[in-house]
């Protein structure tokens, strides 16, 4: 009896903790998503499709998740080509266990302080009076300052890439230490050079940590509303940013509609991910 | 001064009568159980906390610690976006026990049916209130500008617990205000050089890529209209209550500017708008006043423009939700009775808002600080903020002059429209634009 119970029992803490703080949330924004609202009234019970048809019908949401994915792509390959070479520096060039943790930890420092301030640091930097434009002008490499560089799609990049190379770079380097390196000598003994040893040994097997890598990465930027508002001074749209208006005006349900289209979209990601990369067999 | 126990023995026994007094103007039955029982006065025995949730603008800690010394009453502060004290007052109005409310935002929240309308005859100074607020007049009978929420038509309901607003002043006020301004464009004169007169000067090209305009909705688009009106492009029936037509030429001209690289940022905080300025990045941008001041302290040159086409006004005042009863209502009337009675008042005057009771402010301030805030006099001596920052030096004129010259010029008030829905999604067009 006790035998039977016991998984059960195991796995009750988390199925109850998952079905407070994630199943039940999500019900409540397919239900409003659903819902009708009135300027003075905020949710009317309803089943109407009225707010999925807004989404779907207007160019602007097509337009926003483009920018969006734009920004996306652009950031998961940077973010990847970083996280993968300086996760691959730190795995086998750093010959001791003791300067592999403190160069790590060296990555980890900008962590300490809060997102935001991480941000808004960019700004003095790359504004029309800042340090680049600064420095570009006593070279005298440039009269006129360069506009691009902040409140800009320039500025939001740099900004993501500085935030989010570190969410790439810990799995990789994670499945890189993993990696047995009697594997990696008996492709050099077999004549391997370093390049393909890479291609053919290190990266197969770095698989599920880069997939780990990517799906927090995207599910950061896509759902992202105050890097691209901060760094892209207001300018650039984004699906965060549209559901964040429509709350702010007490829209629940079309906010609601917003969102479940936005999860679904990541859902869609991550799942395409997985079928790609079959993490739990590579782990 | 916060931390005192025991405040000084005058002042309680002051607000002990004072208590008494307004009780038993409101409930005699009520009062004698209360006298019968409750000896001495209720709050003087345990400490009283007042929860005021509001933006930012007049949230002071200085002004937190008069209360507890003058008062007894311990303030707690909620600072919330403006957008979230919509959605406070509509989702949680027991959170707090005074909402510090923008008029326009009482168009959201009266139909909720959350707060309580005020009983003037308890508010001391109720007819030395600006008249703006109580006729909806300027002092010398000319009418206040009725465009978008003019505070007048929503001062009032019906009733106490009314969910729609009065037409004509009753004996029941949604809010009493608390600060007011006329806002307009701020500029840097040092970098453009020449006078600017007119609003749609944010979009001249001159100013390309070095303009800003502030991202929440239904005040940006007002400052849009005031630019399209200006440029003569489009013709409002009224600004802060447009038809579909009308949003969708404004958000056209904003994205035309837009797409041709006309704004440097879109702004949505106060700070952001002092850093944008101060760092250069923007010459011409929609602005709050103690932004510009802030600015000046900077050290930057900074001119809170006055214009031929007026200014957009707002305002903001203290309301009591529906929750609050019994004591805790007693200690509300007391505080905002206390708001009006001068030493705020002339507290908010120094950092550019106008405040509601003129004549008790001006009983706090020198000569020379009410000639330069309010009367548009040159200072005769440095003009010192609350916090001790020198602001300006003997000479200096405030932008836009006296009071009611800038209270005068008011071309309309900040709004919700009845198309807000549409709006909001033309303005979410404009910005993925």
């Amino acid at each position: 009896m006790r035998s039977r119970l016991n998984p059960y029992l195991q796995v009750a803490p988390l199925t109850v903790v998952l079905a407070g703080f994630f199943v039940l949330p999500i019900v409540i924004v397919i239900m409003v998503s659903f819902f009708d609202y009135q300027t003075y009234q905020l949710l009317i019970p309803a089943f109407t499709l009225q707010n999925y048809i807004d989404v779907f019908s207007s160019s602007v949401t097509y337009r926003t998740y483009l920018i969006t994915l734009r920004f996306c792509a652009t950031v998961w390959a940077i973010t990847l080509l970083l996280g993968f070479t300086l996760a691959y520096f730190l795995a086998f060039h750093i010959r001791t266990l003791r300067w592999q943790l403190v160069l790590f930890l060296l990555c980890t420092i900008p962590f300490w302080t809060s997102n935001v301030i991480r941000m808004i640091a960019w700004i003095p930097l790359l504004g029309r009076q800042g340090v680049v434009n600064t420095v570009l002008h006593g070279l005298g490499l440039r009269d006129t300052p360069l506009e691009w560089l902040l409140y800009s799609e320039f500025a939001v990049i740099v900004g993501y890439v500085h935030l989010y190379t570190l969410c790439m770079m810990v799995p990789i380097f994670n499945a890189m230490m993993r990696i047995d390196r009697a594997v990696i000598e008996a492709a050099v003994d077999s004549g391997a050079s370093e390049w393909q040893t890479l291609c053919h040994v290190i990266v197969p097997l770095c698989k599920a940590g880069m997939t780990i890598g990517s799906i927090f990465v995207l599910a950061v930027v896509m759902g992202d509303f105050v890097t691209i508002d901060v760094l892209g001074g207001g300018q650039i749209a984004s699906v965060g940013k549209a559901i964040m208006t429509e709350l702010s005006y007490l829209q629940f349900p079309p906010a609601a509609a917003n969102a479940m289209v936005l999860l679904m979209v990541v859902v869609c990601m991550i799942v395409l991910l997985l079928r790609i990369v079959d993490v739990r067999k590579e782990l | 001064m916060a931390n005192r126990i025991a405040p000084p023995l005058a002042p309680k026994h002051l607000t002990r009568r004072r208590v008494l007094q307004t009780t038993l103007y409101s409930a005699g039955l009520a009062v004698g159980q209360r006298l019968f029982t409750g000896f001495p006065a209720v709050h003087a025995a345990e400490p009283v906390v007042l929860n005021i949730a509001g933006t930012g603008v007049n949230q002071y800690q200085q002004i937190a610690a008069k209360a507890k010394e003058d008062l007894g009453v311990t303030i707690q502060y909620t600072s919330l976006v403006s957008d979230d004290v919509v959605k406070r007052a509509a989702t949680q109005p027991t959170s707090f026990d005074l909402l510090d409310s923008e008029y326009w935002m009482l168009a959201k929240i009266i139909p909720t049916g959350n707060m309580r309308g005020m009983d003037v005859r308890r508010i001391t100074n109720y007819e030395r209130i600006v008249p703006i607020f109580t006729k909806g007049t300027l002092p010398d009978g000319r009418a206040v500008a009725r465009q978008g929420t003019a505070p007048i038509k929503v001062s009032y309901l019906p009733e106490e617990f009314a969910k729609t607003f009065a037409a004509e002043p009753t004996q029941w006020m949604t809010l009493i205000p608390t600060v007011y301004n006329a806002d307009t464009l701020g500029i840097r004169p040092d970098v453009i050089g020449r006078s600017i007169e007119h609003w749609h000067e944010l979009l001249n090209a001159e100013f390309r890529g070095k303009a800003a305009i502030l991202n929440i909705p239904s005040i940006g688009i007002m400052d849009a209209a005031m630019v399209a009106e200006s440029t003569g492009t489009i013709t409002y029936g009224d600004k802060g209550n447009m038809t579909k037509e009308e949003i969708d030429k404004t958000i056209a001209l904003l994205i035309e500017a837009k797409k041709q690289g006309q704004f440097r940022a879109f702004w949505k905080e106060f700070n952001e708008s002092v850093n944008l300025m101060a760092a250069g990045e923007v010459v011409i941008q929609s602005m709050w006043s103690p932004a510009v001041t802030k600015v000046r302290q900077m050290g930057v040159p900074c001119i809170y423009q006055p214009l031929k086409e007026g200014y957009r006004a707002w305002a903001a005042g203290l309301g009591i939700p529906r929750h609050v009863t019994g004591t805790k209502l007693d200690v509300c009337y007391e505080f905002i009775n206390w708001y009006l009675s001068g030493w705020v008042g002339a507290f908010l005057n120094r950092q550019g808002y106008y405040t509601a009771v003129l004549e008790t402010a001006q009983a706090h301030m020198t000569a020379d600080e009410w000639g330069y805030w309010m009367e548009g006099k040159p200072a005769q001596g440095d003009i010192v903020s609350p916090t001790g920052d020198k602001i300006e030096s003997a000479g200096a004129i405030r932008d836009g002059g006296s009071f009611w010259t800038r209270m005068g010029s008011v071309a309309c008030w900040n709004s919700v429209m009845d198309e807000d829905r549409y709006m909001v999604r033309k303005w979410n067009e404009f910005i993925a634009a």
